[in-house]
């Protein structure tokens, strides 16, 4: 068996009565890339908010190498520093150039030296394209721009895990594949990721693992040949379908 | 022409006796609303700092309560120090302290209360100003922060409150000024401020409206120097609007080849998030001006 590094269990997420997650499963191996798709309001976002415990599970495990991180004694910082996130909407440090952008997670959380952090900044920077503009702030970038920033400032930690929250759904359609490319790149370079996307081509192309998800439940899961190509459930014909007129 | 004429030489008489009086005056009101400013915002940022900590209905009672608690008395202080007049304070403090204390507690400088006085004030006002400054922050920094592994102390530290702290420099621009003029009461409690040499030397002369000419003029020098001086410290805050690109294979601090625009303004209309903290800012910069 390949090497485990997230096994979610039986994951549910109530906000108030309203139930937006139902007993999830799914596990993610090392390398593995997984695409999650799936209508607007489906949970695509509460899911992955929860698996990096900005949102507080109502039942069921998250197991990280083995560890369950949903309990009350663990330290949700230090997980979070190993599991990263980009968020559909940039969340730079405004008061920050790109540069410290990318060092100040390394000096305050990982307590790396200036130069430490700025050496492995400026390589992710680099990896992104973003190196000549370290010293922008994110108010004179473009989105695209801004993306791979956040994507260099999420590398920079060194996680075992990445996490995209719809990375391409604010950026005007000239700037998607800048950083559909930069993901593809960290995709072929082993790096494991979780994707939530509406781009069906990069699931189809760069992921290894399709989970299709419909209001709170995994409705579908499997290779992206399976899901994609040759879905089971009609309500995944459906969804696809949509997809392939619009 | 012969009342100015008059009017010249009566301010030279009272300059001529009382200009000593007068400098000094200008130089206790100035140290009084620096000095008192700065105490308030460092009292407004510990109670706007303390009145966002995030609480969540899982926290254990202890916590609860404690936060509720601290919310509430913020609140009063607020409520209290914003709803009566600077000058009844004043009184209220310096008289009020020793007789509450059988004396053992008064105050052996009217330094001592004036500061105290103009500071707990100023501190009421900021409370909400600074509140605002962090609440005004787009909540997806602090989650951006969170996802890095920042506790919040750390993502307050550095990514918070620097914001907040240029949101609010209008209004603590604003403060400075009101503490300008306002610290004029203080001759209430016998402080000499620049307003107490006026009733000193008016007093003694009767020249009631020479001297309150050259109040004028002192005072309105002093208010205009001090948000000639913020602006530039905002502007200075704001840094350059232009940013260098540097080279990709001298990946060094080297100056780069060429200037690079600024991608937009607050007012562009792809810039929402720039121009929401200026509408914020004009808002919040209304909080103490009315009163
Ligand atoms: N903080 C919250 N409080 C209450 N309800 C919430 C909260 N966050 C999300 N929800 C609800 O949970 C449901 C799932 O939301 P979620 O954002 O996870 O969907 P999504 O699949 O990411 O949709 P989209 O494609 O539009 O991003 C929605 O019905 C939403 O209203
Ligand atoms: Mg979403």
């Amino acid at each position: 068996m390949a090497d485990t590094i997230l096994e979610i269990r039986h994951l549910s997420k109530s906000f108030g009565s309203h139930e937006v997650l139902r007993d999830i499963d799914f596990t993610v191996s090392k390398g593995d890339v997984t695409a999650i798709i799936g209508a607007s309001g489906s949970g695509k976002s509460t899911l992955l908010r929860c698996v990096n415990l900005l949102e507080t599970p109502t039942s069921g495990e998250i197991l990280f190498h083995g560890k369950d991180v949903t309990g009350r004694g663990v330290n949700a910082p230090e997980y979070r520093s190993h599991v990263g996130m980009v968020f559909q909407s940039f969340n730079l440090f405004n008061n920050m150039t790109v540069l410290k952008n990318c060092m100040v997670g390394q000096m305050k959380v990982l307590k790396k030296s200036k130069e430490e952090a700025r050496q492995t900044a400026l390589r992710y920077l680099q990896q992104v394209g973003m190196a000549p503009y370290i010293k922008a702030k994110p108010r004179q970038l473009s989105g695209g721009q801004k993306q791979r920033v956040a994507i260099a400032r999420a590398l920079a930690m060194g996680p075992e895990v990445l996490l995209f929250d719809e990375p391409t759904s604010a950026l005007d359609p000239e700037m998607v594949g800048e950083v559909l490319s930069v993901m593809q790149d960290l995709a072929s370079g082993g790096m494991t990721m979780l994707v939530v996307t509406h781009e069906m081509a990069f699931a189809r192309d760069v992921s290894n693992q399709v989970v299709y998800m419909s209001q709170g439940v995994i409705c579908e899961q499997g290779a992206p040949a399976d899901v994609l190509g040759n879905p089971q459930r009609q309500e995944t014909k459906d969804f696809l379908a949509r997809f392939r007129n619009s | 022409m012969e009342k100015l004429t008059k009017l010249f030489a009566d301010i030279q008489v009272l300059l001529g006796t009382y200009g000593g009086a007068y400098l000094n005056g200008v130089r206790n009101t100035l140290i009084l609303a620096l000095v008192a400013t700065a105490i308030g915002c460092v009292i407004g940022f510990l109670c706007g700092i303390l009145q966002t900590i995030p609480h969540s209905k899982t926290d254990n009672m202890v916590k609860r309560v404690l936060l509720g608690l601290l919310r509430g008395v913020i609140r009063a202080y607020v409520e209290i120090f914003r709803g009566t007049p600077m000058v009844l304070q004043a009184v209220f403090i310096y008289y009020g302290l020793p007789y509450f204390t059988d004396n053992a507690v008064r105050f052996e400088s009217v330094w001592a209360a004036a500061i105290l006085v103009v500071s707990i004030n100023t501190g009421a006002y900021m409370a909400e100003s600074v509140r605002g400054g962090i609440i005004s922050v787009d909540p997806g920094q602090t989650e951006g922060a969170k996802a890095i592994g920042m506790t919040h102390v750390q993502t307050m530290v550095n990514v918070i409150i620097p914001q907040a702290l240029r949101n609010i420099m209008p209004q603590i621009g604003n403060n400075l000024i009101i503490n300008i003029k306002d610290t004029s009461v203080m001759f209430i409690i016998s402080f000499t401020e620049f307003f107490a040499a006026h009733r000193a030397a008016a007093g003694a002369t009767y020249k009631y409206f020479p001297s309150a000419t050259v109040e004028m003029f002192g005072y309105l020098c002093m208010t205009l120097v001090a948000s000639f001086i913020l602006r530039w410290i905002e502007k200075k805050l704001d840094g350059a609007d232009n940013y260098e690109l540097v080279n990709d294979d001298q990946l060094v601090m080297a100056a780069g080849t060429y200037n690079y625009p600024d991608k937009g303004t607050p007012f562009d209309e792809r810039h929402k998030p720039s121009r929401d903290t200026v509408i914020q800012e004009v808002k919040l910069g209304r909080n103490r001006g009315e009163r």
